[in-house]
Order: structure tokens, then sequence, then C-alpha cells
């Protein structure tokens, strides 16, 4: 049975959207689509603990073996990434996508859960896959089933900001697809790990450099990397707030992942780092991320778009941790992937539920909101700390792993940096929090009860394990260590 | 709409009747690219595309709601989500049977490439189908959801 875990982990969901198309019912769609998040998630922690103890999975699809068919291949780092899809999804599905915010009559609402769990199967086999084809092909699927989700956000720029993510996708999409394409050009095959075995012997040509350049880009775009971030705040403001969570936790974090694996597993870290020198580029522009992201944070006045450019400022970190090149680097960009996904999802969840009461999400009209709804002021309260890296959340334990890989290389500077960028943070951080304990009450907020349980329970699953993961570090911590030493070939 | 006098499609005798003449035949094309897929160039997206063209003339010819009370929207989404069960219920099957996904060797030593392949294109082709009608139904049912709106 193990052995199946792969195709299922992906095959589960595929088959599980149709069915809500089926199902029609916008509660049954919704009980089911919660199931079979969770089912996902009960697999994908199975994959992790069978990697962790007898190393990688591969499954020939078709009975046809790699090279020549496509292999799907879990080692740590795959089972990792799918854990943290699935998890999230688990947390977000239950949470219903909130009628209210969503622009399509409720009779529609099951193509909701449909578009979801597409995209959720493209993240996952983009997670599992071991075919650079097969990327691109989930990649496709994961961006056209976002572009619907964005585009059920209230109000009519939701459908703009979903068409410029659709034109930036579509760009990276194609990039991605041009690289691939030069890649085989080059070797003759698809599968990674073949293509990086037939790729050494032309490393120094320039079709091979053309290549990385196009997975790069495409792969940065979708990854939001700054400058290439400008669809990301509209897309994550426009968007229902289930979605943005969603999203700001898995779709970027995927991106992520592919981007470190054409860095290590395609093109290896040698070629990478050696002699193209992409950590001069990668290393800069990530440290402007987190400055940039973090200042412009500041001044927004809407509190998803606050946290959107927050995104963009905590990817820099993720992207930092690639540019050092070493374990403790890249350690801390999974850690970070990890804990960033808890912590922005978590807290997209808490203005789903501000904006669910309120029906704003004006920085402006959450005044004294602390005495009216005070547990999921509370949660922003602690989801903010952990933003900023406080010591005893999960934020200060993927900066503490980045701090010490800059250390480990001598580069105080840059451990001083990510100090500086933090305490931008708080700026941001702060900003929200004092309108919601300090400003007295206007009547929106004097009219607005309690979010209902059913909204808050889930609100805080991940805001409490962001503490739980602040101050129990031995999991997230071993797990990101194992998969990075894998990324990185070392085991 | 369309100009001062417009002429409705299916008031042109030569279009509506050269339409009857030929989207049978465009529908049997359909068919025959889908099934003779595997012997020659084709297969169910092509199918699937050829199809649904066959659907859009008439749609054009004699208009939105008389396609959509032959195909009503419902059953095309219906159809659009039942070829992807296809798809994946033949890689499940092979699965159950002690194969790898999608491995069709299982079903049948001989036979079981020729069958498996047969039954994915058709639900390729069932959802290609069906989703090019969705979409020209949402760009035909345009104006009336808009005029639906205002009322």
């Amino acid at each position: 049975m193990n052995a199946h875990l792969p195709a299922i982990q992906v095959v589960l969901p595929l088959l599980a959207a149709p069915v809500c198309v089926l199902l029609q019912n916008r509660k049954v769609v919704g009980v089911w689509a919660t199931l079979v998040a969770w089912a996902s998630f009960a697999i994908a922690i199975t994959m992790l603990v069978h990697t962790m103890e007898h190393g990688t999975i591969s499954y020939a699809l078709g009975g046809w073996e790699s090279p020549l068919g496509i292999e799907l291949r879990v080692d740590v780092a795959n089972a990792f990434l799918a854990t943290i899809v699935t998890g999230i999804a688990s947390m977000v599905l239950p949470y219903g996508p909130g009628s209210a915010t969503l622009a399509i009559p409720e009779d529609k609402q099951y193509l909701f859960y449909t578009a979801f769990l597409l995209c959720m199967t493209g993240l996952l086999g983009m997670s599992v896959t071991g075919d650079a084809f097969n990327v691109f092909v989930f990649v496709e699927i994961t961006s056209l089933s976002s572009y619907t989700l964005i585009a059920l956000g209230k109000g009519r720029r939701a459908l703009t900001a979903a068409f410029s993510y659709l034109v930036m996708g579509t760009i990276g999409g194609t990039f991605i697809l041009l690289a691939i394409g030069l890649c085989y050009q080059m070797t003759g095959t698809l599968n990674m790990a073949d293509m990086a075995l037939r790729l050494q012997p032309v490393m120094g040509t320039r079709t091979v450099l053309v290549a990385f350049g196009f997975f790069v880009v495409g792969a940065s775009i979708k990854l939001a990397v700054f400058p290439l971030h400008q669809w990301m705040p509209n897309a994550y403001t426009h968007a229902p707030s289930v979605v943005s969570a969603f999203l700001s936790a898995t779709a970027t974090k995927v991106s992520y992942f592919v981007l470190v694996r054409v860095v290590f597993t395609i093109f290896g870290a040698a070629y990478v780092f050696g002699t193209v020198h992409f950590e001069w580029l990668l290393m800069p522009l990530s440290i402007a991320a987190m400055f940039v992201g973090s200042i412009a944070a500041m001044y927004q006045t809407h509190i998803k778009r606050l946290l959107a450019y927050s995104s963009m400022a905590q990817i820099g970190y993720m992207t930092l941790g690639l540019s050092m090149n070493s374990v403790e680097g890249l350690t801390g960009g999974l850690v970070h992937l990890f804990n960033h996904g808890l912590m922005k999802g978590g807290l997209f969840l808490v203005v789903a539920n501000i904006t669910f009461r309120l029906n704003s999400s004006k920085i402006e009209d959450m005044a004294g909101l602390a005495r009216k709804m005070p547990w999921t002021s509370l949660a922003f309260a602690i989801g903010g700390l952990s933003l900023i890296g406080v010591p005893g959340t999960a934020g200060f334990i993927s900066k503490w792993y980045l701090v010490q890989g800059a250390l480990v290389k001598g580069q105080v500077w840059l451990a001083l940096l990510i100090l500086m960028s933090s305490l931008l943070a708080v700026g941001y951080v702060w900003k929200v929090i004092e309108v919601m304990l300090l400003k007295p009450p206007t009547d929106r907020v004097e009219n607005t009860k309690p979010a209902p349980l059913s909204m808050i329970w889930p609100v805080w699953v991940m805001i409490g394990s962001t503490v739980v993961f602040g101050l129990w570090t031995t999991w997230t911590g071993t797990v990101a260590e194992v998969a990075a030493e894998t990324l990185m070939g070392l085991r | 709409m369309s100009g001062p006098n417009p002429m409705r499609m299916r008031e042109m005798v030569v279009v509506r009747e050269i339409s009857r003449l030929l989207i049978p035949f465009i529908l049997l094309f359909a068919l025959y690219v889908q099934f003779h897929g595997d012997f020659g160039p084709g297969g169910g997206f092509q199918a699937g595309v050829i199809f649904a063209a066959g659907l859009v003339l008439y749609g054009l010819v004699y208009g939105l709601d008389a396609l959509q009370r032959a195909v009503p929207p419902r059953l095309i989404e219906v159809l659009a989500a039942g070829g992807v069960l296809i798809y994946g219920g033949v890689g499940v099957a092979s699965m159950v049977m002690g194969g790898q996904f999608l491995e069709y060797k299982i079903f049948d030593p001989h036979h079981g490439e020729h069958y498996g392949l047969l039954l994915i294109e058709a639900g390729v082709g069932i959802t290609v189908t069906a989703a090019m009608t969705a979409i020209f139904y949402a760009f035909a049912g345009r104006d009336r959801a808009r005029d639906e709106e205002a009322r």
C-alpha cells in the first residue's frame, strides 16, 4: 500500500474535484472536500514518516520505468511539502468559503470546492513528481484553478487582479516550459535525476545557461520574488480571504520548492553557485524584498494588502536561505516555508473572520475591535508576533536558522540585516494592533459580535501551532534539516 | 444588436439547410477522429473539439435556446466531470487490480494497452467536448445574464 501513496496523493483530490460537480449540494460538497483534504493530509504524513525511516519512494506511473516513463519521486523534502499543502488545506476547507465573501450565488458554490481541490491537486503534483514536464503540467493546473479562485472574490477588482495574475502567471509558465524544452533538447530526457546526469557534459553551453535563466525567472514569477511580485498584492487583496489564506500558505511555497529543485537537483550547486554565481543576483534581491516588502506593508490601509506585502518580505527570507548555499541556510528557508505557511494562513483566516463580521478590510474600520472580537484579535496579535520573530513563536525559529546560516559564513552584516528587517515588521504589526486595541470603537465595531465558534477554531489551530512549533522545534528542525541535506545531495 | 435590420441566422435558408446537412457529418467525423486516434492522427482532445464545433454550429444557427434544449448546461457540467472520472477511474482500476496507476497491461496482457487507451481517450473526448461547449455557453449567455441582472 505504501508504495502507491505518491500516486494516491495526487489522484485523490484530482478525482474528488469532479465528484464535487456531481454532488452539487453546497453543504454536502463542503463536507466531502474537507474529508478529502484530511485523507490527503493523512497520506502526506504517512509518506513523511516512511521517507524519514526508509528513504525515497519511487513510483513508475503506468508501469513504465524511469527515465522513460513518468516517475513520481518522494523524498523527505517532497513529503514535507505535501504535508504542508495538505495540512493547510485541511484547516482552510472546514472553514468553507464563507458564503458572504464569494461573488457567485450559493447554488454555484460547489464550483469553489472543485477549483480548490484542483488547485490542491496541482500543488501536490508539483510536490511529488520527479519529471520536469510533469512539473509544468501541474504548474498549469495550479495556476488555472487559482485564477478562478481569485476571480471569485467579491467586487469587480477581483477580476482585474485575477487577470493580471493570469498574464504574469502565463508568462511564468511559458518560461518554465521553454526551459524544459531547452533542457530536453540538450539531454533528450525529462526525468529530473536523469536530466541532471546528462547535463553534466554540456554544462558549459549557452543553451544550458539560457535554460537556467528561463527556469529561474519562470519560477520566480510564481514565487513573487522581488521585483516580480507585482501580481501578488492585488491578487491576495481581492481574492476571498480563505483563498488568500490557502494560496499565500501553499502556492508560493511550492514555487519556492520548484526553484530549489531546479537549483540543486537539475543544475546542481556547483554550476549555479560556482559558475553562474546565482547568489550575486538572488541575495541582493532577497534583502531588497525583506526591506521593500516590510516598508510597503507599513503604508497600507487595507489589512489584506498589508499581509500581502508582508508575504513579499517573508519570501525574501526564504530566498535568502537558498542563496546562502549551505545546509543551515536552506534549512532556514525550508523551516520558514513551513512556519510562514502556518502564520500567514492563520492571519488571513483571522482577516476572514474580521471581514465576515465587519464587512470591511480597512484597518481604520477595526478601531477598538479587541473589545468586541477578543479571541480573533488575540490570534492576530500572536500571528503578528510570529511574523516579527519574537522568541517563543515559530517565526523566531526560522530567523534563528537564517542568522546561524549567515554567521557560519562569517557574514555578520547579513545577520544584522535580518534582525533590522525584523524590526520593520514590528512597525506594520503594531500599526494594526494599535488600532484594534487602543482606538475607541466606531459604530460599525460597536454593532458587531464575535465570530462564530466554527470560524474561530481553525484560526486557533493554525495560530496555536505557530506557538507549538516555536517552542517545540525538534520536529520541524529535524525534518527541514534532513530535507535540506537530501536536496543538496548530501544524503 | 447587430445593425438596423438584423436578419436572423435561422431565417437564412442556405445557412440553415447546409448546417442541417453538415452537423451529423461533423459529429461523425469527431467520432472517427476519436476512435481512430490509436491508429492515425487524432485522439480525445481533437475529437472533443470537433464534436463541440458541431454543437456550437447548431447553437449559432438555431439559437442558444435550441442548443440548450438538446444539451442542457447541467448535462455539460456532469459530462465535464464524468470524463475526468473515467480517466481517473481507469487508473484506479488498474491500481486495484494490482498494477501501477494507469498500467493498462494489467487488464489484459495482449489488448490491455488498447482498451486502456481507448477508455481514457473517451474520457478526454467527453471532457473536452463539455468544456468547449461550456465556454460557448458562458460567452453566448453573457448578454442574457446581464439583462437578468439589470432586471
